[in-house]
């Protein structure tokens, strides 16, 4: 290129910067206009049988084998094509699905012996048996399976065997007989049943598997309701409903189609102008508040408080973070309303850590109460009367650098310079998982998002002494080997209110510690067209998120 | 003598074309390491427990030293097994093949809606110069350059798609569907085009011969088709060649908002992503074609000027 053409590139890339800034100033409701007309007429509320549903994702599906996905996207598409032995009613609680009854459990509580539905068929017409139960679980102990999941498993026994590379299959999964399978635990475990729900352990055909080897994923064959007929990378995937599913009544719809590669504002026209039915991304930020303020669609949201945690940690290995009254003043300083605000209202004040939903949760609990004078007052105490200078490493996507700003300003009220570094996803998460390293990191946009509904969930893997490691997602490495013995106790308790009161306690003690400020819980508001009803569970499962068996179109 | 000397420089060309391949093979593969980021953890996702993203880090060979992990890669990509993308879970060789046609596809719509803004808004301008018509093409010209294409994308939709459907709203579904995002990619570039062409031909316009030529008696249009424009052509075809190896590298924006399924947004998840083997096949697949199209086109300036095969 000459100098020439180079200078008038230069010149068109100014005017470029410009005509930006002027265009952004104009705001999107201005384009926006009523569109198209909509379809008149709800249904009744009894389920219909047919239609297609056709939802739109910006970003394609990983993997739809149930050993590998572990993201929002991929779990409830994987509840379409499998099933598990057990699976959630509306709430919380479990229920038998492959399995013909809950199991029964000995009385030490280490073994579970389950009998499974009879004529239950895979997709590719063989019949479900324990066999392939076995086959399924002990697919993902196997570390060549690489399943981010294995670590759930490993109260069975002989599986920290195969974990270490000494044996091939568990020794604690047995085939009694065709139909009965057997679990034998290391030790007593009340999460196993929780564990058995979780997409990892659905179950799989040995000989798909081994036919489609690697690309198992992006043919998945199982026994759940609908069928994966079509997967053009990067474009679509197309359900279809499996007509031999053993859930009576089961689906309500005939398909439901992916598009994928759609921008939520593009998702989102497609929704007003009929060409969607349901959106499985945020509704962008910019068009949230109007859309939630119009009655139009009043009808076509479903809110709800999602079973995670958003919140802001303090390293306990780096001064002067180490001292607990400088991390109790830090949750004293911070204003919770504000950051609210700045997540468009989508979000509720959290005091606690665990979620609303969740059972353990203590609606009684008040926390740390919004004080900077007191907040002040006890940093003098801890011995930093004029405060200190420290670094908060948050994710570089809004709304998060705007949240961090206002944490800066809420800390340098009580003389804590806070300097903020904006990272990307995968090295945010590398930076605040190594030893000394991260002093402050908000975790926005990674906030911890339950596994399964039970308070152990929120323990174990952000705050104890097993994750505070490198590459460990307890980023405060925070390690407290009291709290540590009596939340391993609590994990193995029976089912109690005991259990309950017994987490309110362990939880309390652990805001005591101060090694995070609870700042918000995520609201989430999924918008569907008025075609598609359901339960507001249905929409918003708390497990699997969209219930697509559970949905129909009229 | 002259076939001799072009097949020396060509192979010459393409010597170096490996050099360059492997340099950026080599400096994309450290640098994607240098970044502070875990690819087990991004495979494993983020409620894994450490312990089995350690487990998996181990499985995926990433504990291997650096040199030896590259020269397993080049010993693979050697035989064409470019590794298995960490996020989308399908060999990268497929996820690349799978969406290279609708990244040519809109390149080359791209190109032909720069030709066809570019060409006829030049040659009025230029044959009318300083006229209305010129000023209001070169004021759409500089509004066309300074358009952000994500914008101008969205305003597409929303006009074309939404308000007057005559187009699909995003995706590739249809052959229609190429309509928008063609003009998104071509619109700055095409109006570029013109003005580059008006101030070639206003200049070849007064030159001695030309002039000439209008005290003949020739038509002015004539004298701007058969004359000024052959010559003034010749920058458009040099950026014409560059344009296309850039869009064939993939329109990452362009692509995002429209949901085009190519290349580019793929390279720019996997970017997000630390996805290092689809990071590896992206890069080293534009690589490549930037260096081809670049011969390419000095080959035919070689053949046009011979002059250039022996310097």
């Amino acid at each position: 290129m000459t100098p020439e053409t180079t200078g008038k590139r230069a010149a068109a890339r100014l005017t470029r910067a410009i005509a930006l800034i002027l265009l952004v100033a104009l705001p999107s409701s201005v384009l926006r206009t009523s569109g198209s007309a909509r379809a008149q007429g709800r249904a009744a509320d009894t389920p219909v049988r047919g239609g297609i549903l056709t939802q739109g994702f910006q970003n394609d599906l990983a993997t739809l084998d149930p050993a590998i996905g572990y993201d929002w996207n991929n779990w409830p598409a994987e509840k379409m094509v499998f099933d598990g032995l057990l699976d959630y009613n509306q709430g919380t609680t479990l229920e038998p699905r492959l399995a013909a009854s809950m199991p029964t459990v000995s009385k030490d509580g280490r073994t579970y012996t389950f009998t499974l539905r009879k004529g239950v068929l895979f997709q590719n017409g063989r019949e479900l048996t324990s066999a392939d139960v076995a086959y399924s679980i002990n697919r993902v102990l196997d570390p060549k399976t690489k399943s981010p999941g294995s670590s759930f498993f490993l109260s069975i026994a002989g599986a920290q065997a195969m974990a270490n590379g000494k044996a091939a299959t568990a020794s604690g999964i047995k085939v009694l007989s065709r139909y009965v399978i057997q679990f034998t635990l290391t030790q007593p475990d009340t999460t196993f049943l929780n564990v058995l729900a979780m997409n990892f352990a659905y179950i799989v055909p040995k000989e798909v598997v081994a036919k489609e080897g690697a690309n198992f994923g992006h043919a998945p064959v199982g026994t759940g309701p609908f069928l994966l007929k079509q997967w053009i990378a990067g474009q679509k995937l197309v359900f279809v409903r499996n007509p031999h599913y053993f859930y009576e009544g089961l689906p309500y719809l005939d398909g439901v189609t992916f598009l994928i590669g759609l921008a939520p504002e593009v998702a989102l026209l497609r929704l007003e102008s009929g060409q969607l039915d349901m959106l499985a991304d945020p509704i962008p930020a910019a068009d949230f508040v109007s859309i939630k303020n119009n009655p139009k669609y009043a009808g076509d949201l479903v809110r709800y408080v999602q079973p995670e945690t958003t919140y802001l940690t303090m390293n306990t290995q780096i001064a002067p973070f180490n001292n607990v009254k400088v991390r109790q003043a830090v949750n004293m300083a911070i204003d919770k309303t504000r950051v609210v605000q700045l997540s468009a209202g989508r979000g509720v004040v959290a005091d606690q850590i665990l979620p609303p939903l969740m059972p353990g949760y203590d609606p009684s609990y008040k926390g740390y109460a919004h004080d900077p004078a007191a907040a002040k007052k006890l940093l003098a105490q801890a011995g930093y009367p004029n405060g200190f200078s420290t670094q908060l490493y948050v994710l570089n996507v809004d709304p998060q650098p705007r949240i961090a700003e206002s944490f800066q300003s809420d800390l340098a009220q009580i003389g804590i310079k806070v300097s903020i570094v904006p990272l990307a996803s995968a090295t945010l998460v590398d930076q605040a998982g190594t030893p000394k390293k991260a002093a402050m990191v908000w975790s926005g946009g990674e906030a911890w998002l339950q596994d399964f509904p039970d308070p152990s969930d929120f323990y174990g893997p952000i705050l104890g002494c097993d994750s505070a490691v490198q590459g460990g997602w307890n980023w405060p490495f925070f390690c407290d080997k009291k709290l540590d013995a009596m939340a391993a106790h609590l994990k193995v308790m029976p089912d109690s209110a005991a259990r309950y009161a017994g987490y309110k306690t362990l939880y309390s003690d652990v805001m005591a510690q101060a090694p995070w400020v609870p700042v918000i819980n995520n609201v989430a508001y999924v918008m569907h067209s008025p075609q598609i009803h359901g339960n507001a569970t249905d929409f918003t499962h708390n497990v699997h998120t969209f219930f697509y068996e559970r949905l129909w179109k009229h | 003598m002259a076939r001799l000397s072009m097949g020396v420089y060509i192979a010459r060309r393409l010597l170096l074309a490996v050099g360059v391949i492997i340099g950026v093979s080599l400096i994309t593969f450290i640098l994607a390491y240098l970044v502070p980021a875990d690819p087990a953890r991004v495979y494993a996702g983020s409620n894994a427990s450490a312990a089995t993203v350690a487990s998996i880090r181990e499985q995926l060979g990433l504990n291997r030293p650096l040199p030896v992990q590259y020269l397993a890669y080049v010993g693979r990509a050697l035989h064409g097994d470019f590794g298995t993308s960490y996020k989308l879970q399908t060999p990268v060789l497929s996820a690349i093949e799978s969406r290279f046609p609708y990244t040519a596809a809109l390149a080359g719509a791209g190109i032909l809606v720069e030709l066809l803004i570019g060409i006829p808004i030049g040659i009025i301008s230029a044959a009318r110069p300083r006229s209305w018509l010129d000023r209001g093409a070169m004021g759409f010209a500089m509004l066309g350059v300074s358009a952000p294409q994500f914008w101008l994308g969205l305003v597409l939709l929303y006009t074309f798609g939404y308000l007057w459907p005559i187009f699909p709203l995003g995706l590739a579904q249809s052959p229609s569907s190429i309509v928008l995002p063609a003009i998104t990619v071509g619109l700055s570039g095409g109006v570029w085009y013109a003005r580059v062409l008006r101030s070639a031909m206003l200049e070849t316009l007064n030159a001695d011969y030309v002039r000439t030529a209008r005290a003949k008696g020739l038509g002015r249009l004539i004298v701007i088709l058969r004359h000024a424009l052959p010559n003034a052509i010749t920058p458009i075809v040099t950026q014409l060649g560059l344009d296309m190896a850039y869009f064939l590298g993939g329109i990452v924006v362009v692509e995002s908002v429209f949901g085009w399924p190519g290349v580019g947004q793929m390279a720019y998840q996997a970017i997000q992503n630390d996805d290092i083997p689809l990071i590896m096949g992206t890069v080293l697949f534009s690589a490549i074609i930037i260096v081809l199209i670049n011969i390419f086109i000095d080959v035919l300036y070689a053949v046009l000027n011979p002059r250039v095969v022996h310097s």
